[in-house]
């Protein structure tokens, strides 16, 4: 059915390969691999992170971070803010409160959620955080904050639709995600264009998996490297990450998905605990950041951009990190074993306060407390570098490595243990984002071995380019792409939503007449 | 009055011990007796999966239910069968000891027959045997055969 779309695909692959290896070739009259990788990549990129960046006339807000913001705001509402009504209930649900353990055995709340966690955070909470506050200050946590707050109501509506519409196959797999709910869900009510703007989706989803799903993280996990073992080419670090995530999605080797997927929230819980004994011995400063931080949230504090430079940092980086409305954590949710859908929607909520609320506000708190931005002490404004586009900073470092730093100053051991986590992080991101990609993959081109091979080959070899090349032009695609995914899912969302609302009420019903009960209060009823 | 008896079995030698001695029993009882043999697979809700094996796990569950049904559940009603006991066998998946105390109390048990195993290591001297757990937590006799 899709013979000449694959066809296209594979030839670019085959171009791209082509190109890569000719910027090889080419090296030693260029000045290295990476200026190349960066060059040609800068290149072919642009137009799209222009498009997807371009401002408002007449204005430098992005259009496309209003449009974030204003479909979290739209979900708020529309559920009638359920993300502060509803966290008890989803709590309930994670400890399994209303799940019978007889039935156990498939995916419980808890898993899905571990999941979705384990693509979500991790070089966002820590790179992503800092390039938020050295470019739109302090003031970029409190936008970010509430990013992450709005994010709950956006995750609770594709999580839901994620579950209603996924696929269950006879051989007893499950596939779910924005492509399926897009297309079933516009068919059921009448809507034309559901297949479209779920082609649309899977397209800009397996540039999501390429961009920031796998690109960002293995430019960042280099970046941690060299800060460590000193500055090296950044393709080797590409060549061995490829190597490894070939082994494990292609070769099949689960033993090492397996080991990294149990690291990586003690990792998690690690990273938090140092930032927390962090915060503990600069308790007296924990009250000054704050101010840095609302008063930066509306003036600006120097920064570029002023209060809407903040504001889009801020945004921006929040949905980067949380990927809320993104409609990447409604293809990890959708695997769960249950007949509700809504308790999934429920669920996932705790997935952006966990991941924005709580992890990148304790990474931004670390880097202004431990004095990482430089301030002018007279007038209390950050100052700026040479170029006028970020704030400079104590050592002049940006992304993973201003992290590094700033609990650095604290532990000295810290960036051994913060480069053994980023790897870890990045490698457990990009397994998690071969799997979305490679369900967007299968949505478009069909179910079969040589599809999956051909996209899982594409991913190892963008594993490689995104080492390679500067933080810049990465992180610009990496945005681009991940938002590009948003444009599709949240217009799905506006026309399901009365789905959800209707799924929502009928079960918001059934837990107030005691029909939907916790089971340790039906097996009492049981025995009465 | 007919008595029930809650056999824990997993196909390896404890749990034919366990089996031996509850056959013994049933007999003794006579046909009043009814062994219901339960084959728990160790699954904990609470832990950690990539993507791709949650998109798995309903057929994975799919599988491991038939392998404990035709390896443990079948060869042991077969046998019961064989000698005139009444029985029937389930499997069910997370942890053992809450898993027999919960069907023994959902059957209105007489008692529970397990066998010591030799589980050892770490994990056993930290979180406890699950023979220990079961004496510990059931709500019905145990028996615990050496």
């Amino acid at each position: 059915m899709l013979k000449r779309p694959y066809f296209l695909f594979t030839s670019l692959i085959s171009l791209l390969l082509l190109t890569v290896s000719s910027s090889v070739q080419a090296e030693e009259s260029s000045g290295g691999i990476d200026a190349m990788v960066n060059e040609i990549f800068g290149h072919a990129t642009g137009w799209f992170v222009s498009l997807i960046f371009a401002p408002f006339p007449g204005t430098s807000f992005p259009w496309i971070v209003l449009w974030l913001v204003t479909g979290a705001s739209i979900f708020t509402l529309y559920f009638g803010f359920l993300q502060f009504r509803g966290v008890g209930h989803s709590i309930a649900l994670v400890k399994g409160d209303y799940s019978d353990p007889n039935d156990a055995g498939e995916v419980s709340h808890f898993q899905a959620l571990a999941t979705a966690l384990s693509g979500t955070v991790g070089l966002g909470n820590i790179a992503g955080v800092a390039v938020a506050v050295s470019i739109g200050g302090p003031g970029a946590t409190f936008w970010m904050i509430l990013a992450g707050l709005m994010g709950m109501a956006s995750k609770f509506t594709e999580c839901t639709l994620g579950v209603k519409y996924r696929n269950e196959y006879k051989d007893g797999s499950v596939s779910g995600g924005p492509m399926y709910y897009i297309s079933k869900g516009f068919k059921e009510r009448g809507i034309p264009g559901g297949r479209f703007l779920a082609g649309l989706f899977a397209v800009f989803c397996i540039l999501g998996s390429l961009g920031g799903g796998n690109m960002f993280q293995a430019n960042q996990a280099h970046a941690q490297l060299t800060q460590v073992i000193g500055n090296y080419p950044g393709w080797i670090t590409g060549v061995i990450f490829a190597a490894l995530v070939f082994i494990v999605i292609v070769g099949g080797i689960k033993s090492i998905a397996r080991v990294t997927d149990k690291i990586v929230p003690f990792m998690g819980i690690l990273y938090v605990g140092s930032a927390i004994v962090i915060l503990i011995v600069n308790a007296d400063k924990i009250g000054w950041a704050f101010s840095q931080i609302f008063a930066g949230a509306f003036t600006g504090l120097g920064v570029a951009g002023g209060m809407v430079g903040a504001l889009i940092q801020g945004f921006k980086r929040a949905a980067f990190s949380n990927e809320a409305g993104v409609g990447s954590a409604a293809i990890a949710h959708s695997a769960v074993q249950t007949n509700e859908p809504v308790t999934e929607g429920f669920v996932s909520l705790l997935e952006p306060f966990i991941d924005t609320v709580v992890i990148c506000t304790m990474t931004a708190l670390v880097i202004i407390i431990t004095g990482q931005l430089l301030q002018n002490p007279e007038t209390g404004m950050y100052i700026l570098n040479e170029a006028g586009t970020a704030i400079k900073t104590a050592d002049g470092s940006s992304g993973v490595a201003l992290t590094s730093a700033a609990f650095a100053s604290a532990f000295s051991w810290f960036p051994i243990l913060l480069a053994v986590a980023v790897i870890l992080f990045a490698f457990s991101t990009m397994l998690s984002w071969s799997y979305y990609g490679l369900k967007a993959w299968t949505y478009l081109f069909g179910e079969g071995k040589r599809a999956e091979l051909t996209f899982k080959t594409l991913f190892c070899v963008f594993v490689i380019i995104g080492a390679a090349a500067n933080l810049g032009p990465v992180i610009d695609f990496s945005d681009a792409a991940i938002f590009a995914m948003a444009v599709a899912n949240i217009i799905g969302l506006y026309f399901l939503m009365p789905i959800v609302k209707k799924e929502l009420t009928s079960y918001q019903k059934r837990l107030k007449s005691g029909e939907i009960v916790k089971y340790k209060d039906r097996k009492k009823a049981k025995k009465a | 009055m007919s008595a029930t008896i809650i056999v824990g079995v997993d196909g390896s030698e404890a749990g034919n011990r366990a089996l031996a001695y509850a056959k013994r029993l049933a007999t003794l009882i006579g046909s009043e007796c009814k062994l219901e043999l339960v084959c728990v697979v160790e699954w904990s809700p609470y832990t950690f999966q990539t993507p791709e094996e949650n998109s798995h796990r309903k057929k994975q569950k799919q599988i491991e239910t038939q392998n404990a049904q035709e390896r443990v559940i079948d060869p042991a009603l077969a046998a019961l069968k064989e000698a005139g006991i009444a029985a029937s066998g389930v499997v069910k998946f997370g942890k053992a000891s809450s898993i027999l105390n919960n069907i023994a109390v959902e059957h209105n048990a007489e008692q529970i027959v397990v066998a010591r195993s030799t589980e050892q290591g770490l994990s056993a001297r930290v979180f406890g045997s699950v023979t220990a757990n079961l004496v510990m937590s059931a709500n019905v006799p145990v028996t615990v055969v050496s």
